[in-house]
């Protein structure tokens, strides 16, 4: 077995006994003045110990190791990778948003409660629907909250026997995980033959058993369901809910409101759409809206304004199916999503969904000959593509994408939705500009050249990092998870 | 705002795609759908929004904080928002393409290493989104791991905390949830006995608990494993350094708030969702976990691991649907458990019940009553003279955030204050709140 | 002791062998090979009880996770422990030491209705 050869050392690693960072005063007595023996711990080990100068060298040479958004094109598909607003970083830290406490009484947090009711009201205003929920702290938890939502709503109508939610095989992963969560059986429709929900499996699955159906709009292949009014009058003739799955809004904004097609319940990401930075997986913020029949039974508290002009959150809501979280939701990216919608109006916002479309259309027929597009139709705001077999080598997507990081260029996402074969899925988003897409297709035309001549180049990608192709079985099998 | 476009730009891309105009690629959209009325504000621009966001921040009054109950202030040292807040952490992608994330994947390392060293338990996950919900994703893994249908929770709970494990384990098909009373502050443990019945599954305690008290957690443990069921501890981790560990006393599954490590308030989110557990529930752990391997030359490398219990790869038969976590808060909890140490994080430990301890000396000393006898760590309840509710308001007007009215929790509990003094109390501050106190 | 030449099949890639009245069951060549390397093997609790084409155990790779389906009904009396320790154990042996559990089979007639080695390949080259 080849020994593990270190290149970055842990922080445990440059640790040295007697070595302090910060320091706070020293406390008058020990602890055992105010509690006996059996409720203190023994010793604290296996924890570092460095100066502070160390422990900023440690943890900047680790950023530099990072590609992120602020330096590098991140063409994921459904991530809507857009530039983070360094604004919005100021804001965040004001202290009077920062020092606020959740139990703070209300007169002292006017400020934080009204950023909080306006922003329902905006999302409710983009949306066309009735009320919106900021407790989710992410897109997973508002399908959960919106999941749930439905439950409470179904069972206050003492409609016991719907059991069931209906996803299509496009579906994200998180769709029939958080309908499984739910307590509810996930029933999957397999998709038409142009990626869009095939109306007739919708139709078989449709039942008095049906309390949901989730769906993804526009969906993971890009496309928009140019039936969507007539699914949802499907969906509510049976007397279910319609879910839609908001990941991909960033393709709708200020184009059209889900509302007007028939959407009871949805959820948004504020880490997506609204500019709010993924800081390397969290945290996020999943507002989810519902229509006038539903919103009675979101989640505790809503943000409420009082005759007066103040804002409370203490509004009865007594057919609200509880908590999804302690406290009110992740209100620092809320304040976020806040002030980039501020920054639009009535005429501008549609801006963004435009040119979002502009970008991932122009980027499909510059990839046409080496990566054509699974549906060779126009596009949403992503274009879901795939790999010639027959001209490629043995190349596979993942080969692709790792050879891509050699270029410069983050991975798109590959091999999701699942019904496409060798999926490379990108969405470029609104904000980057013409030199950027064209710089990234040559870079992909590059590797489709070099699959056919120099294939070996390409499988055994990426050449340039710090590290390559991660024995990730051997992670798996004898896992090593803390010093 | 922040698209590039110009004019040209735009004719040279629809030239190429062949589309007379942007409307043209819409075409799949409902005409009578498109280009809705949007009733929205003026467009503010980052000056103007800066001005109102100022603004907006003055409407929050700064009062002199004793408030904890599951969200504490803490001092912040600089160098963390000024390492977390680096566009390289900031702006990161989740790590799924290991090879260009190798900086967060080794934060994630470290942190779990280090919150299984002060938790002293084997498995610590990437994060969650809060104490509440790692709490009733452990609850919902001891459901699974034993197959036994009930769940037991102390009344000493968050009341938070109590909602979401009901809002997150009721629709589990034959579950039960049931509460086990408090005696005194702390958990009834003759109740307990005989509540753990051969049909519980695991017994959900917080310990310090929402009322500030200790709780005799070796003993709990022992009763919860003589029933062959589990142990879910919520733990304070700023009290960990000084007090027993989830480990000590054997807990099975032990989960926390994370925010007093290294976050702001901030109103109560983002928070920190800590999830720990014993080495054999590995596979029940929710969510991403990363982990130290080779890559094929050799080096080690980190990676996310074991990714085939989560949503993307399960689907439906995933133990949780979580995707995004609390990442970013999570790098700010390593990078103040690194700038601290061991020993740093001991000297705060020691302030806190220091500085709380003293309150309360100078409180009764004042002729106030404390409502409960036991040991505490960072928070105690004062029994008021009159409605907590009403204490509050007037002590607002002094300029301090008097603590939480539990009369929100209970009843049988309105006139009592819970009050949480931290480390960045001054001998000043506690001056300032007994004499507001006084006569209440 | 089973091999791939003597053991019957189900569609969904399961072996079966049956001897005593005891089923034992694997997965295929064709299936370690389409999983590629496993890493984990969920097996089922000795006791259980399954029914013919029930969901009772699911393999992981470091991509994926396999539901293998139990191909005749009964009580799972054995489980292969060897493999928890060693999940590569399946890739290396699918049909000899890297077998998965045991049932004791409560309907024969279901044994007899699997697909001998023969008809199972034809279902591969479809």
């Amino acid at each position: 077995m080849q020994e593990i050869i270190e290149t970055n050392k842990l922080s445990i690693e440059k640790s040295h006994a007697g070595r302090r960072g910060v320091r706070f005063e020293k406390p008058q007595f020990g602890p055992d003045k105010y509690v006996p023996a059996k409720y203190l711990r023994k010793s604290v080990d296996r924890l570092p110990e460095m100066t502070e100068q160390d422990t900023v060298r440690h943890f900047t040479n680790l950023s530099r190791q990072n590609y992120c958004l602020d330096s590098h094109f991140y063409p994921l598909g459904s991530c809507t990778m857009k530039y983070n607003p360094k604004a919005y970083d100021r804001f965040c830290a004001l202290d009077g948003f920062v020092n606020a406490h959740p139990f703070t009484p209300e007169e002292a947090v006017q400020g934080t409660l009204e950023i909080l009711y306006n922003l329902q009201e905006l999302l409710k205003e983009i949306t066309g629907l009735a009320a919106f929920t900021l407790q989710p702290a992410a897109g997973a938890h508002g399908e959960l909250t919106g999941i749930l939502t439905a439950r409470a709503y179904f069972e206050a109508k003492k409609d016991k026997k719907r059991t069931e939610v209906i996803v299509p095989d496009t579906a994200h992963g998180t769709n029939p995980a958080t309908s499984h969560m739910a307590g509810y059986q996930v029933i999957n429709i397999h998709s038409g033959p142009d990626g869009r929900v095939d109306l007739n499996a919708l139709q078989n699955a449709l039942s008095e058993k049906t309390a949901v159906v989730m769906l993804t709009v526009p969906n993971t292949v890009g496309l928009f369901e140019k039936d969507i009014r007539q699914i949802a009058e499907m969906v509510h003739k049976a007397g279910a809910l319609l879910y839609m799955d908001g990941a991909n809004f960033n393709a709708l904004i200020g184009l059209a409101k889900p509302a007007d097609f028939g959407v009871d319940i949805m959820h948004l990401n504020l880490h997506k759409t609204f500019a709010a930075p993924h800081g390397g997986g969290g945290p996020g913020s999943g507002p989810v809206g519902a229509a006038a029949h539903v919103a009675p039974f979101l989640p505790k508290p809503l943000v409420g304004k009082l005759p007066n002009g103040t804002f409370t959150l203490r509004g009865k809501m007594k057919k609200s199916l509880g908590k999804m979280k302690a406290f009110y939701g992740n209100i620092a990216v809320c304040l976020r999503g806040y002030a980039y919608l501020r920054q639009f109006d009535g005429k501008t916002l549609k801006e963004i969904a435009e040119n979002a479309v502009l970008n991932a259309n122009y980027m499909r027929v510059l990839l046409k000959e080496a990566f054509p597009a699974f549906f060779d139709t126009v596009c949403m705001h992503e274009c879901v593509l795939t790999i010639q077999k027959d001209k490629m080598n043995g190349v596979h997507t993942t080969d692709v994408a790792k050879r891509l990081l050699d270029y410069g260029f983050y991975a798109p996402t590959i091999y999701f939705p699942l019904i496409v074969p060798e999926a490379i899925m990108i969405e470029p988003t609104e904000t980057e500009n013409r030199e950027a897409l064209e710089a990234f297709a040559k870079a992909l035309c590059a590797i489709f050249a070099e699959a056919q001549t120099q294939p070996q180049l390409v499988k055994e990608a990426p050449h340039h990092q710090p590290v390559c192709r991660i024995d990730e079985v051997g992670a798996a099998r004898e896992p090593n998870l803390h010093w | 705002m922040f698209t590039p476009h110009t004019e040209e730009d735009k004719k040279i891309m629809l030239q190429k795609i062949g589309a007379a105009n942007v409307r043209e690629l819409l075409n799949q959209i409902p005409a009578d759908l498109l280009y809705p009325q949007l009733h929205l504000p003026v467009a503010l621009t980052e000056q103007a929004l800066t001005r109102h966001m100022q603004m907006l921040a003055a409407k929050n009054k700064p009062l002199a904080n004793f408030i904890g109950a599951g969200c504490e202030e803490h001092f912040i040292p600089a160098a963390v928002n000024a390492l977390s807040g680096r566009g390289e952490f900031l702006t990161a992608y989740t790590p799924y393409q290991a090879e260009a994330s190798q900086g967060t994947l080794q934060t994630i390392y470290e942190f779990q290493s280090c919150i299984c060293a002060l938790f002293d338990m084997d498995v610590c996950s990437a994060s969650h989104y809060d104490g509440a919900t790692a709490m009733a994703e452990a609850a919902a893994a001891c459901l699974r791991v034993n197959n036994r249908c009930k769940i037991l929770y102390s009344a000493g709970l968050h009341p938070h905390y109590k909602e979401v494990l009901k809002t997150y384990l009721k629709h589990t098909a034959g579950v039960q949830l049931e509460e086990v009373t408090l005696t005194n502050g702390t958990v009834d443990l003759a109740a307990l006995e005989k509540q753990l019945t051969p049909d519980v599954s695991g017994f959900v305690v917080a310990g310090p608990n929402f009322l500030g008290q200790l709780e005799p957690l070796e003993d709990i443990a022992e009763l919860v494993h003589k029933a062959g069921a589990l142990l879910v501890s919520v733990a304070k981790p700023l009290a960990l350094p000084l007090l027993h560990t989830p480990g000590q006393y054997g807990a099975d599954f032990a989960v926390a708030e994370g925010q007093p490590l290294g976050n702001s308030m901030s109103f109560g989110g983002p928070g920190l969702g800590i999830f720990t557990c014993k080495k054999e529930f590995v596979r029940q752990v929710p969510g991403r976990i990363a982990g130290m391997a080779k890559d094929k030359n050799g080096k080690r490398s980190f990676v996310l691991t074991l990714q085939a219990r989560e949503q993307h790869i399960r689907r439906e038969r995933a133990a949780s649907n979580i995707c995004s976590n609390q990442a970013l808060c999570a790098l700010n909890a390593v990078i103040y458990m690194t700038l601290l140490g061991p020993e740093g994080l001991r000297e705060v430990a020691e302030l806190n019940l220091e500085k709380a301890h003293r309150l309360a000396d100078l409180l009764k000393a004042d002729g106030h009553k404390l409502k409960f006898d036991g040991y505490f760590f960072n928070e105690f309840v004062v029994e008021l003279n009159a409605p907590a509710k009403q204490v509050i308001k007037k002590l607002a007007k002094k300029g301090i955030a008097a603590g939480y009215d539990l009369g929100e929790a209970s009843k049988e509990l309105k006139n009592c204050l819970l009050v949480c003094v931290t480390e960045t109390k001054t001998e000043a501050d506690l001056q300032d709140y007994v004499n507001a106190l006084r006569g209440f | 002791m089973h091999n791939a030449e003597n053991s019957k099949y189900a569609k969904t890639h399961e072996w079966a062998y049956l001897e005593n009245g005891v089923v034992t069951v694997g997965i295929s060549e064709y299936a370690q090979q389409e999983i590629g390397d496993i890493v984990f093997v969920d097996l089922p609790k000795t006791g259980t009880q399954v029914t013919a084409g029930q969901n009772c155990c699911v393999i992981e790779s470091v991509k994926s996770a396999s539901e293998i389906y139990a191909p005749v009904s009964g009580e799972i009396v054995e489980v292969n422990e060897a493999v928890n320790a060693d999940p590569a154990l399946v890739n290396r042996a699918a049909h000899g030491d890297g077998w998965l559990f045991k049932i004791k089979a409560s309907k024969p007639e279901e044994y007899e209705a699997l697909l001998d080695l023969k008809a199972y390949k034809e279902t591969l080259d479809k």
